[in-house]
């Protein structure tokens, strides 16, 4: 087991580098100028030229790729990722006071869909082919079908402009607001991203209990006198969520993907908002934080999936 | 070809062959069916989008901003331009972008897969890993990054599609390959010296056709829903080339939700009932094509 985690540790370190690598070549490699793009017009007077070139040599960009990889990567296992071409702070600060808005999306998303999922999942699979099933399979497929963007512009017709129950944007109410306003503007894009969620979810849910329910322990169950709803709920359900759990654990970096949409609809401040910012301004240090961001989730994401699956599944051994 | 009629034949049940079974099962699927209808108007209809409607970005400075009327179908945009000849026009880019990302990311997939399944060992298992960590990377963070630093456009989000869907394919046509590797007429191919090449194009490729029509469809509606995502977010089909996703974006403030929302409802619906059309055609193929049907 031990040996496990650290080889895929190993591998993950690796896969990593290799992944910033990439980042990094595609970055230097792109179209647009960084230092133009900062540089106030106002300066340009005059000696444009000059102060381009003395800004350049600042950020250590008239140097070498490989020199410059090289020091970034650097700053980069210090926790330095250089700063914002932006707002002049550093790319941890910027990204960091990011990651507490997108987590409490992504968290009430992810605790709304378990719950819905799992209720819905279990009702197809017990009402197996009624209309019960249909539904929950037509709700699943307009999960993935529906595009969230277009649900939050819908949400916000419906809930904020015509109606005023629900605000459109942000995490607050300007200048004031409690926990309860909070819980307000969380309402529209959480449901939303649950929803995307939920849809995937569902599926498993349905498909692990059906499995389930067609194996010998739950026949002896039954034979033995147990009700339906132990025998669903006690027995199988319990087995059929093992694979739930690498699925969630799957599932959290397409999350994340859903929450940049989500949060561009409702201007909810978090990464993903700050992430298509960074490439309208062509802020680079910020999209190469955000991604090799984006990559450490993921790459943890999965080791943690295959490491639980073994801890809850006794049949499953590690090599 | 004869004239002469054929008389409808009555299938014997005991003799069907796979296709006419799963022909058989797909028909008695409803919701898949309808998604074919849907689908094949829809099509039909971005197709024919040129002849139907106006040109997509032609200005009618005396209707700006004007609602649904027998002139204008779904009214105006902000500049004058018929929105139903937009969403007709975007139709095609979706479409397209659709279909050629399934089409990459099937091809990329079948090799890879096929190749990973035939050589087994190192070659397998670094192959499966790649796709393993490709598939867990959300798409549009990567359409994010990479038409963020390269610049958007089609050509970009084709790629990117492709790239980062080919495993779910790559997966199918290993198992195929797989179980395949022992049957006697691949191993009969392989002792007269058959080459791996040969073995993909004149028994791997037709034996995973099925499972992968059933993983490429369901890919088109995946990329469908990418390019509209990342036109919405302003990195993908770029104005003034119409786009679903981007006619969206262009309704995305408070004011035009609210007052005209002609601007944001055919392009949203339109994504909608594309994209469950092919989904439920995605799904009926699958339950059709797997033995026993749905579970």
């Amino acid at each position: 087991m031990a040996v496990y985690v650290i080889r895929r540790l190993l591998v993950n370190a690796l896969v990593f580098l290799l992944i910033s690598v990439g980042i990094f070549v595609l970055v230097r490699a792109a179209p647009g100028d960084p230092v133009r793009m900062m540089v106030d017009p106002e300066q340009m007077r005059g000696g444009g030229a000059a102060f381009i070139e003395a800004k350049r040599h600042e950020l250590g960009l008239d140097r070498s790729v490989v020199v410059q990889y090289g020091h970034w990567l650097k700053g980069a296992l210090h926790g330095d990722f250089g700063s914002s071409y932006v707002g002049h702070r550093p790319v941890s600060a910027v990204l960091g006071e990011r990651v507490g808005p997108t987590l409490q999306l992504m968290g009430a998303a992810l605790a709304i869909a378990l719950v819905v999922s799992v209720a819905l999942g279990v009702a197809a699979a017990v009402r197996r082919n009624t209309a019960v099933d249909y539904g929950a399979t037509v709700l699943g497929l307009a999960a993935v079908s529906v595009p969230p963007f277009f649900l939050g512009i819908v949400g916000i017709y419906l809930f904020s402009l015509k109606w005023g129950v629900l605000p459109s944007a942000g995490m607050t109410t300007p200048g004031g607001g409690g926990p309860a306003d909070q819980l307000r503007h969380l309402i529209l894009p959480g449901l939303i991203l649950a929803f995307v969620t939920a849809g995937p979810f569902t599926r498993y849910v349905r498909g692990g209990l059906v499995d389930e329910l067609g194996a010998d322990y739950v026949r002896t169950a039954e034979a033995k006198g147990a009700s339906r709803a132990r025998v669903v709920l006690r027995h199988a359900l319990r087995n059929s969520l093992i694979p739930l759990i690498t699925v969630v654990m799957y599932q959290i970096p397409q999350m994340l993907a859903g929450a940049v949409v989500i949060e561009q609809v409702f201007a909810w401040p978090g990464m993903g908002q700050l992430a298509v910012s960074s490439i309208e301004q062509h802020d680079y240090p910020v999209i190469v934080g955000f991604a090799l961001y984006v990559a450490i989730l993921v790459l943890l994401c999965n080791l943690i999936a295959d490491v639980l699956y073994a801890v809850v599944d006794p049949r499953v051994s590690l090599r | 070809m004869t004239t002469m009629k054929v008389p409808p034949q009555k299938a014997p049940a005991v003799s069907a062959s796979p296709r006419a079974r799963a022909v058989r099962r797909f028909r008695r699927n409803r919701l898949a069916v309808a998604g074919s209808a849907v689908l094949a108007a829809v099509v039909l209809v971005s197709l024919l989008a040129p002849w139907i409607a106006g040109h997509p970005n032609a200005v009618d400075l005396d209707a700006v901003r004007q609602g649904p009327s027998g002139a204008h179908w779904f009214g105006t945009d902000t500049s004058g331009r018929d929105i139903f000849a937009r969403t007709l026009h975007a139709g095609r880019v979706s479409l397209l972008v659709g279909l050629a990302a399934a089409l990459g990311a099937v091809i990329v997939g079948t090799l890879f897969g096929a190749v990973s399944g035939l050589f087994g060992g190192v070659v397998d298992n670094v192959i499966m890993r790649i796709a393993d960590i490709v598939m867990s990377f959300p798409t549009v963070v990567v359409i994010l990054v990479l038409a963020g630093i390269v610049g958007p456009s089609v050509t970009v989000l084709i790629v990117a599609i492709g790239l980062t869907q080919w495993p779910v394919a790559g997966r199918v046509v290993r198992g195929v390959t797989l179980s395949l590797r022992d049957r006697e007429y691949i191993q009969a191919a392989e002792a007269s010296g058959a080459n791996p090449w040969w073995l993909i194009r004149k028994h791997i490729v037709p034996a995973a056709l099925a499972p992968v029509t059933v993983t490429g469809t369901l890919a088109v509606a995946q990329a469908i829903m990418l390019e509209t995502t990342a036109s919405f977010l302003g990195l993908g089909v770029r104005p003034p080339q119409a786009s679903w996703g981007n006619m969206l974006n262009d309704a995305q403030n408070l004011t035009l939700i609210q007052t005209m929302p002609w601007l944001w409802i055919p392009p949203g619906i339109a994504i909608a009932v594309t994209v469950l059309a092919v989904n439920f055609v995605g799904d009926g193929l699958r339950d059709a094509v797997t033995p026993g049907g749905r579970t």
